[in-house]
């Protein structure tokens, strides 16, 4: 029993999907440059950002449900610039008094707030949408094509090799705790134990976890070293892309250029 | 006492709806040992990790005379000790002692039962000095004679072990498959270890692809060439 559900990626035959990982790539970037460039309060470009998300979350055939539900995952870091409703100078929506002080809500905090966490909920989806429809081998390779520092790569790519096998280690360990949590047959005692003793046990949990990913560390570092290592992967070249890929990969980038335009205009 | 397993009509799906269990049937009788071998990927450790409703999949599994349902599981699971092929995911205790101490903490024993438990547990693997010791600095064999250890603390009446001579030397298998003829719990071992069941384990089930494909004495079946053969498996 391995955990699978980690992997975020969908196989399917959708136009998305086969479009060019470094294309998707680099179009994923333009567009989360684009919507974190964007003026607060420019409704008209979020609306045309959602039209183009959206448009890709039906192309991509998985249905919006799945990108909306993911995305929500992004609204915990929203949360930190909600102080900004009240710090923000500005035309004043409310204002109360209590015994620290006073507060006061103002238009242009609330606005910025909302600014914020629609684009990080546009961008989160943008990003759900490649990592959906790019396995991560090609994305790992698109990422070499776009010249991110190999060594940065490098750490994605074990990162994400080595996910999988931490989270089997730690499910295997969450079993063998459930399969000697017992009761006894004398019912007397109450099971369970004390709540100091239940997290210090979680503790050595944790423990044995690190010092056994750590372990692994270094013989996967031997492992490697014994093959040539020597801090640089190679790899095959990609192929060249074709006419059509640049067409849309020019497109893209000009259509995010034209909307930050656009939305500059209008602020 | 009903120290059986009594397994019927199992099957369990992966989420992937994939079958790893595909109608699994058996009984062992009370003080039974038996041996469930097969090749990787058989569906052994999935059959093992159902006997204490780790894993729940469809059809009936029985054992020592209760069927497993979500209100008993902590019932089974004082009664059926289950030790995991890699002693390291079953040591996550500080010292030796805390870990052999897990299950009647758990349970909610006093002190000195807990203590006494500890101390008897350990006797039976011939590890009582080790309680202070650190367990990540021991041996692969005094591993898993202490992960034996944890799941004795429990008292159960059904010991269930995957692949317990996995990476021990020829010295520590030899201690090991003394240990387990000596303790006197009705026993299902998945392994690889063909020469082990031999000596050890006077019945066998043969797991491919999620079935019971034989289920007979175990000189019946490592004689039978063809069957070993037939599911990935050598004559000792």
């Amino acid at each position: 029993m391995h955990v699978h559900f980690l992997d975020p990626y969908h196989a399917g035959g959708s136009p998305i999907h086969r479009l060019d990982a470094r294309v998707k790539l680099a179009l994923t970037l333009a567009f989360i440059i684009t919507t974190s460039l964007v003026p607060f309060g420019a409704w008209a470009a979020y609306i045309l950002l959602f039209a183009i998300v959206l448009s890709v979350e039906l192309l991509t055939d998985l249905g919006i449900a799945y990108f909306f539900k993911r995305a929500f995952l992004a609204l915990p870091f929203a949360l930190a610039a909600l102080p900004l409703i009240f710090t923000v100078q500005g035309a004043p929506l409310a204002t109360w008094s209590s015994g620290a002080g006073t507060f006061t809500i103002s238009v242009e905090g609330v606005e910025r707030v909302v600014s914020i966490a629609l684009k990080s909920w546009l961008s989160m989806q943008m990003a759900i949408a490649l990592a959906a429809t790019t396995a991560f081998p090609q994305l790992l390779a698109a990422m070499r094509a776009l010249r991110i520092p190999k060594l940065l790569v490098a750490i994605f790519g074990l990162m994400w090799r080595y996910l999988f096998v931490l989270a089997d280690e730690a499910l295997r360990l969450l079993r063998a705790r459930a399969a000697r949590s017992s009761a006894s047959r004398d019912a007397q005692y109450k099971t369970g134990g004390a709540i100091v003793w239940r997290a210090r046990v979680t503790g050595g949990m944790a423990g044995n976890l690190l010092l056994r990913s750590f372990e692994r560390g270094d013989r996967i570092y031997d492992a490697m070293a014994a093959r040539g290592y020597d801090g640089e992967a190679r790899v095959l070249p990609m192929p060249a892309l074709q006419a059509a890929q640049w067409l849309i990969l020019g497109g893209g980038l000009a259509v995010c250029v034209l909307i930050l335009l656009l939305a500059l205009l209008l602020a | 006492m009903h120290h059986t397993i009594e397994i019927r009509e199992l099957v369990f799906k992966y989420p992937d709806g994939a079958r790893a269990l595909d109608g699994v049937n058996f009984y062992i009788a009370p003080g039974e040992k038996v041996a469930l071998v097969g090749p990787n990927g058989a569906g052994k450790s999935t059959l093992l990790l159902h006997l204490n409703g780790i894993l729940r999949g469809e059809g009936s599994v029985r054992v020592a005379g209760m069927e497993i349902t979500p209100s008993n599981l902590l019932k089974i699971r004082a009664a059926v000790g289950l030790v995991f092929q890699d002693p390291d995911d079953q040591l996550f205790s500080p010292t030796v002692f805390d870990d052999v101490a897990f299950g009647p903490l758990y349970q909610g024993l006093p002190e000195a039962q807990v203590r006494a438990r500890v101390a008897e547990a350990l006797a039976a693997v011939r590890m009582q000095d080790y309680a202070p010791r650190v367990s990540h600095h021991l041996s692969v064999g005094q591993k898993k004679r202490i992960a034996i250890a944890t799941a004795l603390s429990m008292q159960p009446e059904i010991l269930v072990l995957d692949e317990p001579t996995a990476g021990l030397d020829p010295r520590a298998r030899r201690d090991l498959i003394h240990l387990l003829r000596e303790l006197p719990q009705t026993m299902l071992i998945a392994t690889h270890d063909l020469r082990m069941v031999a000596e050890l384990l006077p019945r066998t089930l043969v797991l491919d692809q999620g079935r019971i494909v034989k289920d007979d004495a175990t000189r019946a079946i490592l004689d039978d060439e063809d069957l070993l053969r037939a599911h990935g498996l050598e004559k000792p």
